[in-house]
């Protein structure tokens, strides 16, 4: 017999797989990925360009999907927490299932129209494979924190507010403020600090990973070229990874720390 | 039977439980009373490890329920407005249900669905269920694991006459078969008409509780509803 934890996380994701907003997010991915491929010369092109969809938009999809669902669910949540299963269980069978249907989602919108290209001209499947397993990294850190919001706050609009004030953070204010950062503090060695920075943002991270991997060093913006200078390519790659790891699991193992000892 | 013991619960400035010990007997009928925001909820919650207590201690039958999430093997509870998930059919959250209980009791689910006539709502989405429709889910899913306490939370709202009755019935049945029922409704007539003792909660503290007939005794009144407005009346 099964663990109550793995019978959470099957029925979440038949809840999920069936629902209209994973499925449309799915195949929206899909269509922007595969115009970006129709429109693009040569399939690293659309590697950045999906990078960039990487960066903006499934952080805050992850965000507000999740949430939806935590909110959605709540009342449903609470005749499970009345049955004879730890709350532990509850949580995590929650969050993979959530987090395997919005990475999920991203893998199959991204994956199948590079899957397609490759049947009519030659891709190079490194970046390719780097930019699916980044994707799939930040819907996890973004499913995470979702979740983390959500059992911080009973109520959803103020859930909803933190969660777009944290995604326009760490996707629009953070590049200006470490401009400045640098600007203001060009005269002196801040490099590892930058780094520091750069390890405080997934998003930042997740670009720092797939521009490491690709040839095009002009596009890697500066703190991409610190990881390369200080860490080289490959342990630059292995901590950004690591750290996204960490991304994903403290904020989770947080919220079920909440969770478990939250009165419903 | 259910125990609980000098309970007490804070929500920040809010002391919704102060100091709650009270028995529910099993083979009888508990109504929980009292005014909104009297800590009824609180309390039942609290014996089904929703809400964890400040202080205090809670038995269900003869285990300790805090911190111990196994005991709730032996409840069933119909929340007060259940909902369900929104793309999961009907059958399939009962199988959700049977599978985190580990038992399959096909035929008490079968006479359960033809009880409260769900048969044909089985392959529906559970999402789109209305209110009545709901609650008849919630009442299978509280019952088929035939488990020794019930706690049932509104439990007719919504429920078309038929529906009611029945759920009525059966609410008797399982006292009779010596099952500890604790319920709460705003309906007195029906709290009358179902409930052998009372607990009557006022700002977070036990005000009464004892049998219906000792409630009519000390409050001189024959009516439920009046009983109770003489206990809030008198405080």
């Amino acid at each position: 017999m099964r663990g109550p934890t793995y019978k959470i996380f099957r029925h979440t994701l038949s809840d999920l797989l069936r629902s209209r907003w994973v499925g449309g997010y799915a195949v929206l991915v899909g269509l922007m990925t595969g115009g970006l491929l129709y429109l693009g010369e040569e399939p690293t092109q659309a590697v950045v360009s999906v990078l960039n969809l990487v960066v903006l938009a499934v952080p805050l999809v992850s965000l507000v999907l999740g949430l939806m669902y935590h909110y959605a669910n709540r009342d449903f949540a609470l005749l499970v927490l009345t049955q004879p299963v730890p709350r532990g269980s509850v949580f995590w069978g929650q969050w993979l299932g959530l987090g395997f249907s919005l990475a999920g989602a991203f893998l199959v919108g991204t994956g199948l129209p590079f899957a397609a290209y490759a049947f009519l001209g030659r891709v190079d499947w490194v970046p390719v494979a780097v930019v699916l397993l980044v994707g799939a990294l930040v819907s996890l850190v973004f499913t995470s924190l979702a979740l983390l919001l959500g059992v911080l706050n009973d109520e959803r609009v103020r859930a909803l507010g933190l969660a777009i004030a944290i995604w326009f953070v760490m996707t629009m204010v953070y590049d200006s403020l470490l401009l400045a950062f640098i600007i203001l503090a060009q005269a002196y060695p801040i490099e590892s600090w930058v780094i520091g920075f750069s390890m405080a943002n997934p998003v930042d991270l997740a670009r720092v990973m797939v521009l490491l991997r690709l040839e095009t060093a002009a596009l890697m913006g500066y703190t991409g070229a610190l990881f390369r200078k200080f860490l080289g390519t490959d342990l630059g790659f292995a901590v950004a990874l690591g750290v996204m790891v960490a991304w994903t699991l403290i904020p989770a193992w947080w919220a079920a720390r909440v969770f478990s000892r939250k009165d419903f | 039977m259910v125990r609980v013991e000098e309970l007490t619960k804070r929500y920040g400035a809010l002391e919704a439980l102060r100091g709650v010990s009270a028995e529910f007997p099993a083979g009888e009928v508990t109504a929980v009373v009292g005014p909104n925001a009297s800590g009824k909820t609180t309390l039942m919650k609290s014996i089904l490890g929703l809400v964890i207590p400040d202080l205090g201690r809670v038995w269900v039958d003869g285990e300790v329920a805090l911190g111990n999430p196994g005991v709730r093997g032996k409840i069933g509870y119909m929340p007060q407005d259940p909902r369900f998930p929104e793309n999961v059919k009907v059958a399939e959250v009962i199988e959700l249900i049977e599978g985190l209980r580990g038992e399959r009791p096909r035929e008490a689910v079968e006479e359960l669905v033809g009880e409260f006539g769900l048969g044909e709502h089985l392959e529906k989405p559970a999402g789109v269920l209305s209110g009545g429709t709901r609650q008849r889910l919630s009442a299978v899913l509280a019952f088929m694991f035939d488990p020794p306490v019930l706690i049932l939370d509104e439990p007719t709202a919504g429920l078309d006459p038929l529906a009611s009755s029945r759920f009525k019935d059966r609410v008797l049945a399982e006292r009779d078969r010596g099952k500890t029922i604790i319920m709460t409704s705003h309906v007195m007539s029906e709290l009358e008409e179902l409930a052998d003792r009372v607990v009557f909660l006022l700002e977070g503290a036990v005000i009464f509780s004892g049998s219906l007939e000792e409630l009519r005794r000390a409050t001189g009144e024959e009516r439920l509803e009046r009983a109770v407005a003489r206990l809030m009346e008198e405080r």
